[in-house]
């Protein structure tokens, strides 16, 4: 087997089942890719010890006849907002330098209990606050298709580690296009279940209504196979839902036999499909329209005309949420403790280890978040947002009595340059425009590649939205756009990804 | 610290009238907490009743309590009140190393029971109706130990520990109206209130109650207004009131502080202070600041409760008996006479004289206990009664009385033993040799002693002067240590005289 | 115009426990008030009639048995803690109150 780390989980998988190659084989493969590349491009923050011990008792179960799953035995990685027993958790944080959490996150436990060796933890903006990754405390992350450019963010790690061959599966977390946002530009597939279709257990919160955890993948298939393992109830997550949920995994089969597009009323959201947008973006996007409309397809115009107040009120709900959660950063039960020199009292150490723990984003929203929800300023701000998001609700509600999935392009740009939009964070957080509403609404959001734009050659991905507890419909539509594209171009997407092996870019 | 200038009681309530308000935080006996599935007990190792919600670990999220909704509600109707439709969670925003979270999960503008009302039995006798303006579940904080400095006090301390076993336990925060009216009787309506509440809880089976383990903790607010002023005054909020006595003397001291400032022509600040049990007084705390900006908003990790109204009703079927109407039951069962009986109700003994009646005693020895014995021993030891011993150790107590097993004199020594936790009653009587002599041989020879520097006994017994057999059993009572049943040897001494 | 001024900024950081440099609170007056200006466009269609949404999937009566689980032994509890005397988690003196 030339390179098994090109191959997509599902075909992993096969190679696996029919005992061509080993759980070891392929966790070693991933090791080394990792152990070549992640030098430059800086996915992983840590790489873990133990999956080839998780390899080889998969092996062993497998040789003895026990019934495994899919993905048994294939390597996935994490980000590093999930809490693992047995590697540092840190989101990306100095404040947590570290902590090794003394329980599993929901999501990571059912990787395990699927016999999923995990490579390691990925970089990410600190506690997710960010689109490009260049806020982790400890460093940067490169995308795989010109490393003089950012990944995405805030899953940066993880979107790079899946686009450079370092895994084929990987989790993400998206509060507001975490996974999506990266997904396009890294050209991998990310998915953004239903708010309460994956735990958020063990998943250090940024904004607990927004949050969700998903798959980052190369293919639909996978993000399906990888969505049926990590989702479903969990009681431990108040916000769970409790409902069954179809297998994700066939809904993208039953998609890629081509019969899904004939007669599938598609929207495109008027509002996320802007002439600002950068050319080679929309280009691909009204390409991909004509190509669903050839198919029988019928392309309806939507307007949702409240999301143009979708940022505004995102930011205000997700800095208030945040500035609340991340107030247990303390110093007292975990993570860093800044005393300063003198006698200081419990809030000087307090107020030292924070300003010294969190970055400038993390302050500067904090801030933002602590204003929102102070005395006097909570029914113009907090609960406005929330009215907002209401109004978001009913846009969504509206379209979706027109139509089966909705679309837009997954960002308005494709990657920026390392640095482009550091110092100017309202730009950095209108980045996030088209893939906000779907969190404020807490609907379900897939991200796919659909080529590259001309004018500097970068992936593209179109977003697909569906309603709330719709994801099947999700990865039965994209499967089907994903296959006819496959089938246009004689290859998958991540064949077209540039050959990297390593050393300095 | 400078003593505060006090004004007369008197004269206080001559130029001013006090109004309070109380918050009283009850702590729900359910198995886990309230967000948590860790244990919910008292005097386990340290964070050793932990998971990682109770510590905030991150990533971790709350999961309501079943159980203490139900706790809740029940207390809610208990109380008069209507039950939300629709009640909500919200948090609390506050940095404090006790607060694992650095908030707490509480309910702010959607508690589960608001306007209620209960009437409150003063000591004699009168009603006072007592206005309820919520009452909302909340979680409670961990426990800090202050190391060094002076005798654990924060001030001065070198550093302090946390404990968060406590952290996460339910509370349900009762609140009432302003009380208005009830001048000189401010602190002791408040007391009967919070007394009231006691039983309630108790009756429910919902809350050990026990305020010197802080089951039960009561914040009193005062205030004083001139006479004739629609306006009130500001207030001040006394926490750190941990039993029954010290809510009355608080609220009797604040008045009297906050009126010998008020005369002088000096403000009042709004400000926490704290009860000094010791002292008998109160000293500043924190004065409200900016720091009190909590930040409330809906907790995102939790959804909104709306109690089925088949549940309101199934438990609101399930009430026990309002504490007044059970009163005037018990004591009528107990045949007692009004002073004996409101002088259990006035001791704050009422519950444990009928959880020991229902133990299997009768009423006028349970009474005899509590009142007596318990409350004597309880007061030298400045704590409260119910501390010492369950109802169930009085009953099994009073029963080996009965039976002949111990004598009175005994049974306060068993009791002495039950304090100490030395064991069940059977094992203290083993361990300390406690059984009464029913040897009648050695009766009988103690007797003989004693008739022989007493011969006219005898004669006087026989002569029907038959107290006169008490000088004998005293004797012997003596020369065996207090271990004769006393009961025997009188007949043995009656017997002997009309032989 | 908003009317965030570094006393707002030095207030916020108090609240939030940060001990923001005298810099950082320039820096921030100025972020922030251009960051609420922006956010502020919220109020143009949050009228009263509106209601809120605080849960994007409406739920409700989620709760839990009572019953024991996911306990923590001390050390597991201890392991990250930045100090701590075995059992307990230490803390720098807590003054300004008396308790
Ligand atoms: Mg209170
Ligand atoms: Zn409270």
């Amino acid at each position: 087997m030339s390179d098994l780390t090109r191959l997509s989980a599902a075909e992993q998988s096969a190679l696996l089942e029919s005992r061509e190659i080993s759980s070891v084989e392929l966790t070693k493969a991933h090791l080394n890719r990792i152990a070549e590349t992640d030098g430059d491009i800086g996915a992983f923050l840590h790489v873990s010890d133990d999956a080839l011990t998780i390899a080889d008792e998969v092996d062993a179960a497998r040789a003895g006849g026990v019934e495994l799953n899919p993905l048994a035995g294939i390597p996935v990685a994490v980000k590093d907002v999930l809490c693992t027993l047995d590697m540092p958790s840190t989101a990306g944080s100095k404040i947590l330098e570290g902590w090794v959490p003394p329980y599993d996150a929901t999501p990571v436990a059912r990787l395990r209990a699927a016999r999923m060796p995990i490579l390691g933890k990925t970089n990410m903006d600190e506690f997710a606050m960010g689109s490009s990754t260049e806020h982790s405390a400890y460093g940067i992350t490169r995308n795989s298709w010109d490393r003089t450019r950012i990944p995405g963010g805030s899953g940066g790690g993880s979107a790079s580690a899946v686009g450079a061959f370092q895994a084929s599966l990987a989790l993400g977390s998206d509060t507001g296009g975490s996974i999506r946002q990266p997904a396009a530009f890294t050209g991998t597939v990310g998915m953004k279940p239903t708010y309460g279709g994956v735990s958020r257990y063990g998943a250090i919160a940024l904004a607990s209504s927004l949050d969700q955890v998903g798959p980052v993948t190369r293919t639909v298939l996978d993000a399906g196979l990888l969505h049926d393992i990590i989702g479903g109830y969990d009681h431990h997550d108040s916000t769970s839902i409790a409902d069954e949920w179809p297998s994700f995994a066939d809904a993208a089969r039953r998609g890629a036999r081509g019969e899904s597009l004939k007669g599938l009323r598609v929207g495109v959201v008027k509002e996320l499909d802007q002439p600002g947008f950068q050319p080679g973006v929309s280009a691909r996007f009204h390409e991909t329209l004509t190509m669903l409309a050839a198919e029988g397809a019928e392309i309806v115009d939507v307007s949702a005309p409240n999301f143009e107040y979708a940022v505004a009120a995102y930011y205000l709900i997700l800095t208030a949420e945040a500035s609340s959660n991340l107030a247990k950063f303390d110093s007292v039960r975990f993570g860093l403790r800044v005393t300063p020199s003198g006698t200081p009292t419990v809030e000087d150490v307090m107020s030292a280890t924070r300003e010294a723990g969190f970055g400038a984003e993390a302050k500067r929203r904090i801030i933002l978040g602590t204003y929102a929800l102070s005395a006097g300023y909570y029914d113009a701000y907090y609960g406005s947002a929330q009215k907002v998001r209401t109004l978001i609700q009913r846009d969504f509600a509206a379209a979706f009595a027109q139509v089966d999935v909705l679309v837009s392009p997954t960002a308005p740009t494709t990657a920026w340059t390392l640095g482009e939009k550091l110092d100017d964070p309202l730009a950095m957080w209108l980045s996030d425009i088209t893939t906000i509403p779907v969190n404020m609404a807490g609907i379900p959001g897939i991200s796919i590649p659909i080529g590259l734009a001309d004018e500097d050659q970068l992936p593209v991905g179109l977003q697909i939205m569906a309603p709330a507890r719709e994801d099947a419909r999700l990865y039965e539509v994209a499967a089907a756009i994903e296959a006819l594209l496959d089938a246009k171009r004689g290859s998958t997407f991540s064949a077209l990804t540039p050959a990297y092996n390593g050393g300095a870019s | 610290m400078a003593k505060d200038a006090l004004m007369d009681f008197d004269k206080a309530l001559e130029k001013f009238e006090p109004v309070i308000g109380l918050e009283v935080h009850v702590e729900l006996s359910t198995k886990t907490k309230m967000f948590s599935s860790a244990s919910n007990i008292f005097g386990a190792d340290p964070n050793t009743a932990v998971t990682p919600v109770c510590l905030g670990l991150p990533g971790s999220l709350p999961v309501v309590n079943k159980e203490a909704v139900r706790y809740s509600i029940s207390l809610g109707l208990a109380l008069g009140c209507e039950i939300a439709e629709t009640c909500r969670f919200a948090r609390k925003n506050y940095f404090y190393p006790d607060l694992a979270k650095n908030y707490q999960i509480s309910q702010f503008d959607e508690p589960i029971a608001f306007e209620g009302s209960l009437e409150v039995e003063l000591d004699n006798g009168d009603i006072v109706t007592i206005p309820i303006e919520r009452a909302h579940m909340e979680e409670d904080a961990g426990k800090l130990t202050h190391v060094g400095g002076a005798t654990g006090r924060i001030q001065g301390a070198e550093y302090s520990l946390v404990d968060y076993n406590r952290a996460g336990v339910p509370l349900v925060e009762i609140v009432t109206k302003p009380i208005y009216g009830t001048e000189g009787r401010a602190g002791e309506v408040a007391r009967a209130y919070v007394s009231t509440i006691r039983d309630i809880v108790r009756g429910l089976g919902i809350s050990e109650a026990r305020m010197e383990r802080g089951n039960l903790r009561c914040d009193a607010n005062v205030s004083l207004r001139p006479r004739g002023d629609e306006k009130l005054g500001t207030r001040t909020e006394t926490k750190n009131v941990n039993s029954l006595r010290s809510i009355e003397r608080a609220i009797r001291y604040e008045i009297q502080r906050q009126a010998a400032l008020l005369d002088k022509g000096t403000a009042i600040i709004q400000e926490t202070r704290h009860w000094h049990e010791d002292t008998g007084t109160t000293s500043p705390g924190r004065p409200k600041s900016d720091a009190d900006d909590y930040r409330y908003f809906p907790e995102p990790d939790l959804l909104p409760i709306r109690p089925s109204r088949e549940l309101v009703d199934e438990l609101r079927a399930a009430l026990p008996e309002p504490p007044a109407a059970q009163r005037r039951r018990l004591k009528a069962e107990w045949g007692f006479s009004d002073v004996d009986f409101q002088s259990i109700v006035n001791a704050g003994l009422l519950v444990e004289v009928r959880e020991t009646v229902e133990a299997g005693a009768n009423p006028q020895s349970a009474r005899k206990w509590w009142m007596g014995e318990l409350s004597r021993t309880a007061n030298e030891m400045n704590v409260e009664p119910s501390s010492l011993v369950t109802p169930t150790q009085v009953a099994e107590l009073q029963s080996a009385v009965e039976a002949g097993t111990i004598n009175d004199k005994l049974a306060r020594e068993a009791l002495a033993g039950l304090i100490a936790n030395e064991g069940t009653v059977a094992e203290i009587i083993e361990k300390r040799g406690l059984t009464v002599v029913s040897d009648d041989g050695a009766l009988i020879a103690a007797i003989d002693a004693a008739l022989a520097s007493q011969p006219d006994v005898l004669e006087k017994i026989a002569s029907g002067k038959v107290e006169a057999a008490g000088a004998v059993i005293g004797a012997v009572m003596k020369a065996m240590g207090g271990k004769a049943d006393a009961a025997r040897v009188r007949e043995l001494v009656i017997e002997r005289a009309s032989a | 115009m908003s009317d965030i001024t570094e006393d707002t900024v030095r207030h916020l950081a108090n609240l939030a426990r940060i001990a923001l440099t005298p810099d950082e609170v320039t820096t921030l007056t100025s972020e922030l008030a251009a960051i609420v200006s922006a956010v502020e466009k919220v109020n143009e269609v949050a009228t009263a009639d509106v209601p809120a949404t605080s849960h994007p999937i409406p739920m409700e009566n989620v709760w839990r048995e009572d019953v024991v689980a996911d306990e923590l032994t001390s050390e597991q509890a201890l392991t990250g803690a930045p100090d701590h005397d075995g059992s307990r988690f230490r803390v720098t003196a807590i003054l300004g109150e008396e308790a």
